[in-house]
């Protein structure tokens, strides 16, 4: 079994339109969307819903008012600036506890949040494993180890080849819970400047944690002068440039028909993504 | 006035309207441009400042003086992130999990513990062609951003326009750069993806009780279901910026609208006056 991330570090650069399309190639997987705060890749495979759970992690104090002698202690001592007028700011409350523990009265309770849910779907590529945050809520790294974990076990259970999984944006705590213990990582990144430098520091991150990667360029032709930048970045660092998508409206069409790119239309970045496939899948780790 | 730029979908562009919106106000007043979006800051690319100052951001995680320590396990019961191991004979520290809430050194009968910084993050500022520029960068491998992003939002005070570039997503790091501003604008695209999440968005910044407008980026793109949203939701579209491939290579040097098409600016000038229209007019209603 080879579990595959796909990343990108900056938001916009296809990611999820071609973690879309892979699905539709790949045989014998399992699919996890790991963007577990804003999840967009349920729109290409359509899923339907068979097991929804809630996701509970990590708790908010609450302060009983009758209880409280207004003392002022855990104020003074709470470290996230969570407590004002002797209510709690659940927003800003990280759950710590220290409050709970110091209260000389007992006033103060820990309650478990309900952080949000996840779901086991089937779509007609395989199955999916998926699951959206709570809003505003924390702990979105535990819900994409639960979603991993997840995956995995379908994968074990029916033998399957692959776990490919959409990544969240960024380089922060649920992009290193998606990417700790991956066989392989794909970065698809866009020839802008801002591209650019989101890459870099997401590979950072893989190579801290000790994960292959590749990079895919997506819309390629929209500034060659960066692409080959790209390349000439990713020759030095010793990794190779999986594919050169360019760019074509019909990904965007694709989208709102709510439809993989290579199930709507045959031009150069559907094989493009075939030959991004038939590249990525032999990725050792 | 405190203007947070967002959006539930990353890449539609929130940095390229934070940075516009900036340029094409700081003839006219003081601006200062905040990026918390730490672990992927962008603004620098295009606003290109001269930095002048840097400060480490540090979490206080616990050193234990084993000297001290009677291996009671006080300390790793209170640690509600399991920072803390106690064996027999030695305590385990594992500072990557700790979030810095002081609980083991306070309540440690011992005063056996310590704390000491450990970096997680920079906040940088400098100057950016008379825009007050202020960033935070997430160490690479480091987690949490939330402690970074709070050290930048350290400087969104004073008077003039603050305008602060935020995370894309909805969860603790967007809270965290969103809450307290006065205004937020959410950048979406008019596709199934940039609906999806800006429905997400709004309900996060609704939560925030926070007022917000929507800037509508490569408009001409996809279809027209964002639009029927905000008609729905009340929600004003601010601003429509096309879909056009002069833009796109422009963005793609790390060149805004502002400088790149100057023409731009009025509209951006417009933007900011009726979001101070909506911000007076709350803060009169709320005042009576």
């Amino acid at each position: 079994m080879r579990e595959i991330v796909v990343l990108s570090g900056k938001g916009g650069t296809g990611k999820t339109s071609i973690v879309g399309s892979l699905a539709a190639l790949a045989k014998d997987k399992v699919l996890a969307d790991c963007d577990v705060d804003a999840a967009d890749l349920h729109l290409l495979l359509k899923p339907s819903l068979k097991e929804k759970t809630e996701f509970w992690s990590g708790q908010t104090a609450v302060i009983d008012e009758e209880k409280c002698t207004r003392c002022g202690l855990c104020q003074e001592l709470c470290r996230f600036d969570a407590i004002k007028d002797y209510t709690v700011d659940p927003v800003a409350c990280e759950g710590c506890g220290f409050c709970f523990h110091i209260c000389p009265v007992d006033a103060i309770a820990m309650e478990e949040n309900l952080s949000g849910h996840w779901f086991i779907a089937d779509t007609k590529y395989g199955p999916l494993v998926h699951a959206r945050l709570g809003i505003a809520q924390e702990n979105s790294g535990k819900l994409v180890a639960q979603v991993r974990q997840k995956a995995r076990q379908i994968a074990q259970e029916r033998n399957l080849d692959y776990i490919l999984s959409d990544g969240p944006l960024g380089i922060g705590c649920p992009v290193i819970s998606s990417l700790s213990g991956a066989n392989a990582a794909l970065l698809v990144t866009e020839p802008t400047l801002s591209g650019i430098h989101d890459l870099e520091r997401v590979l950072g991150v893989c190579r801290h944690f000790g994960v292959t990667a590749e990079v895919c360029i997506n819309k390629y032709d929209l500034n060659e002068e960066n692409t080959r930048r790209i390349e000439g970045y990713c020759a030095d660092q010793g990794i190779s440039v999986a594919a050169r998508i360019p760019f074509d409206n019909a990904v965007t069409e694709a989208m709102v028909r709510g439809k993989p790119v290579v199930e709507y239309a045959s031009g150069r970045v559907s094989q493009e993504i075939e030959k991004l496939w038939d590249g990525i899948s032999g990725i050792r780790s | 006035m405190i203007i947070a730029v967002a959006s539930g979908k990353g890449g539609t562009g929130k940095t390229l309207v934070a940075t516009s919106l900036a340029l094409s106000l700081k003839d006219s007043r003081k601006v200062r441009l905040l990026d918390c979006d730490v672990e992927e800051p962008n603004a620098h690319i295009f606003l290109r400042p001269v930095i002048t100052g840097k400060e480490a951001v540090c979490i206080q995680v616990p050193k234990v003086d084993e000297k001290k320590c009677t291996y009671c396990g006080k300390c790793a019961e209170v640690c509600a992130y399991n920072a803390l191991a106690v064996l027999p004979d030695r305590v385990l520290v594992f500072p990557e999990l700790c979030h810095g809430c002081g609980a083991c050194s306070y309540l440690c009968p011992e005063e056996a513990i310590s704390e000491q910084g450990r970096e997680t993050g920079v906040v940088e500022w400098g100057n950016a062609d008379g825009i007050e520029f202020v960033q935070g960068r997430l160490t690479v491998g480091e987690a949490m951003a939330p402690p970074v992003i709070r050290r930048v939002k350290e400087q969104a005070d004073g008077n003039g326009v603050v305008i602060i570039d935020i995370p894309p997503g909805t969860s603790c790091p967007v809270v965290e750069a969103v809450k307290d501003s006065d205004f937020c604008l959410l950048v979406t695209e008019p596709t199934p993806f940039g609906l999806n999440d800006l429905v997400l968005a709004v309900e996060t910044i609704r939560q925030l009780g926070i007022p917000c407008g929507v800037v509508l980026n490569r408009a001409g793109v996809g279809d027209n279901k964002v639009e029927e949203y905000c008609r729905k939701e009340n929600i004003p579209i601010m601003l429509t910026i096309p879909l056009d491939t002069e833009i796109a290579r422009l963005y793609s040097k790390g060149i805004t609208l502002a400088e790149g098409m100057p023409q731009w600016r009025e509209s951006f000038g417009q933007l900011f006056d009726s979001i101070k229209e909506t911000v007076d007019e709350r803060n009169r209603s709320l005042k009576r």
